[in-house]
């Protein structure tokens, strides 16, 4: 029976409590580095991960280059060279299964007395399929009022709570930049982008509205960009290939000359960021870690003070009766026991730690069973460990020179 | 009566710094269950050696040491562990208890080795603490009773596995005289009421004389073993 002998490490435990609980601290202060900073890491990885995400899946994401006249380079997308009818032949390509051509431009929006400055995307329907992203009042536009530049507009839940309150927009009559738009619906709630632009702030319009009524001579049948959603996952590169040949066919490009155009695959941008951010929750673990192995070197220290203060103590316990491993259990339990207590303890910091960091700085932390079992595992383990030593010590002596042990 | 201990031919050296030195030289004896022995004999006779072999924390270097009809010589660490634990109680010259441990959980700690249970480990413990007078301080530490009190308590210890053999090792060294025939008399009444064997090392010629044999050990020798009364310290000196 381990209940008699736990006990015994029990009472041997409570009989020193100064030194269990700086012991524990130690093992206290390591798991919970452990578990903060491993939340931290996935925190953002998650975070990074839902940024991406929200852009949409297998996207391709065509952007308008600089073209040239005479000798000045413009800026990507300031003199636009792609088109609408780029748009739609690219959507022709077998491995392409939604293309949005995309407008976008800052616009003054105004309801009543209330007027706000925000963000306009002029675009097809499609833009929102391939976003994943849905109306969650009213309705989206139809594929007649998508061409024929009727003033409709779906409005963001930020725009909707500057200009509406808690009203509904949906149905009302606003102005963009003079004329009057009828909206239509309201999306859902996005969040925060990759660049840390608020999605929620901004209106979406029809692609030939938005040209026509909002920028005025700056599109005029031209697109900033185009979002190209692939078939699947593995239609990504050949896409990106038949899309680039295409393009640079429609543009008359000949083969010395460079793009007028640039094409951002996202799935890579994915792939690499997720690489990134596993490698910071990687290395946040490891320093974290180290803490954790200090904290086990001070359990074997303070055990191996502990057994040459007790030395007398295991030479009575002998010679009553304890055998080598009553002493080696007893000795291994105090250890593991004060590693457990401070690994429990660790965790409830460490996820209020987290809980705090969320809270108080906006940090992105998430709390995963792994890291959290593991952190326990490893200070279970680091108190066997480190226990074993001493413990073997302890088990070891004769009971006779433990017994004239002058302590 | 049986022979409880015997003792062959037993011999006992140790390595010092200034080479080996031969402790107990061919010692042979036999204790019978029952008899209460006081082992006596002047500083570095070996009384002590003899104790911790006696009592399993040590082992002879020659000869044979059987106790209850067993070899020790042929037991294992886990075996002569379970021997000092169901066999053999020990009483100290000080005492040795836990000092942070109360008189009851001093007293049950032997229990805890042969894995009784925590009720009836603390019940047994407290009827022998009854038994030694002192129940009523089951709680409390032992650096708060006097030294009588402490012997007690190691006395309630040493009984509580009802063990064949009780080996005490000056147990009235560290106590008043008066005290001292208090726990004597304790010794005596265990040893005639519950027929435990007795062996006690001594220098003191009054606290031996509670015994009905005495062993008087000279420079790891054997040089009176005889009745108590019939012994004259005269006849050494």
């Amino acid at each position: 029976m381990i209940l008699s002998l736990l006990g015994e490490a029990l009472a041997a435990m409570a009989a020193n409590r100064m030194r269990t609980f700086l012991t524990a601290l130690g093992i206290l202060i390591g798991v919970a580095a452990v578990v903060l900073m491993v939340a931290i890491g996935q925190g953002t990885q998650t975070q990074v991960g839902e940024s991406i995400a929200s852009m949409g899946s297998n996207l391709l994401i065509v952007r308008s280059g600089a073209s040239r006249q005479g000798g000045v380079r413009g800026g990507t997308g300031n003199m636009p060279t792609l088109t609408a009818m780029d748009a739609q032949a690219i959507g022709q390509l077998s491995r392409a299964a939604l293309v949005a051509p995309t407008v976008i431009g800052s616009v003054q929006v105004v309801y009543g007395p209330n007027n706000w400055n925000t963000s306009a995307i002029g675009t097809s329907a499609e833009y929102l399929r391939i976003r994943d992203w849905r109306v969650v009042e009213g309705r989206t536009f139809s594929e007649s009022e998508a061409t024929s530049g009727v003033r409709v507009a779906l409005m963001g839940q930020e725009v909707a709570r500057q200009l509406f309150g808690n009203e509904s927009p949906v149905g009302k009559s606003i102005r963009v930049q003079r004329s009057p738009f009828l909206v239509i619906g309201l999306l859902d709630q996005k969040g925060q982008s990759l660049g840390g632009q608020n999605q929620d702030d901004m209106i979406i319009a029809p692609l030939v509205t938005a040209q026509r009524q909002l920028f005025g001579t700056q599109f005029q049948g031209t697109v900033s960009m185009v979002m190209v959603q692939a078939t699947t996952t593995e239609d990504m590169a050949p896409l990106e290939k038949s899309t680039r040949e295409l393009l640079r066919q429609r543009h008359h490009l000949n083969t010395r000359a460079e793009d007028d155009f640039r094409i951002t695959n996202m799935t890579e941008v994915s792939e690499t960021a997720s690489e990134v951010t596993g490698m910071l929750s990687i290395l946040l673990g490891a320093i974290a870690s180290i803490s954790l192995f200090v904290g086990g070197i001070g359990i074997m220290n303070i055990m191996m003070v502990s057994v040459t203060e007790r030395t007398r103590e295991i030479g009575i316990r002998m010679a009553i009766g304890a055998s080598r491993g009553d002493i080696l259990i007893q000795f291994l339990l105090e250890s593991v026991i004060i590693t457990m207590a401070g690994g429990i303890a660790g965790i409830a910091t460490g996820i209020g730690m987290a809980f705090f960091a969320t809270h108080m700085f906006d940090v992105w932390t998430t709390v995963t069973a792994m890291p959290v079992l593991l952190a326990f595992f490893v200070s279970v383990g680091v108190g066997i460990f480190f226990g074993l030593y001493p413990a073997r010590k302890a088990a070891q002596m004769r009971p006779i020179d433990a017994l004239r042990y002058q302590g | 009566m049986s022979e409880l201990l015997v003792l062959d031919d037993l011999g006992k050296d140790y390595d010092t710094d200034a080479g080996p030195v031969q402790v107990l030289k061919h010692l042979s004896l036999s204790i019978e269950e029952g008899e209460f022995v006081a082992i006596m004999g002047p500083s570095g006779s070996g009384k002590s050696t003899l104790m911790n072999i006696l009592g399993c924390l040590d082992v002879p270097t020659s000869g044979r040491y059987l106790l209850g009809g067993r070899d020790t010589g042929s037991l294992g660490d886990l075996d002569l562990a379970k021997v000092r634990s169901e066999v053999i109680g020990f009483v100290f010259q000080g005492f040795n208890l836990l000092p942070r441990a109360s008189l009851v959980a001093n007293v049950a700690l032997p229990l805890v080795y042969q894995r009784v249970g925590h009720g009836i480990r603390n019940e047994r413990a407290a009827a022998m603490l009854q038994r030694v007078g002192l129940d009523k301080w089951l709680n409390s530490l032992p650096p708060r009773i006097s030294g009588g009190q402490q012997q007690r308590v190691a006395i309630a210890r040493a009984l509580v596995t009802e063990p064949r053999l009780i080996l005490a090792d000056e147990p009235t060294g560290n106590i008043d005289t008066r005290t001292g025939r208090e726990i004597m008399q304790l010794f005596q009444t265990i040893n005639r009421d519950s027929g435990i064997t007795l062996v006690l090392v001594t220098h003191d010629r009054n606290v031996a004389g509670y015994a009905s044999r005495l062993i008087y050990l000279l420079d790891g020798r054997i040089h009176y073993d005889g009745p108590v009364d019939q012994f004259r310290e005269e006849n050494i000196t």
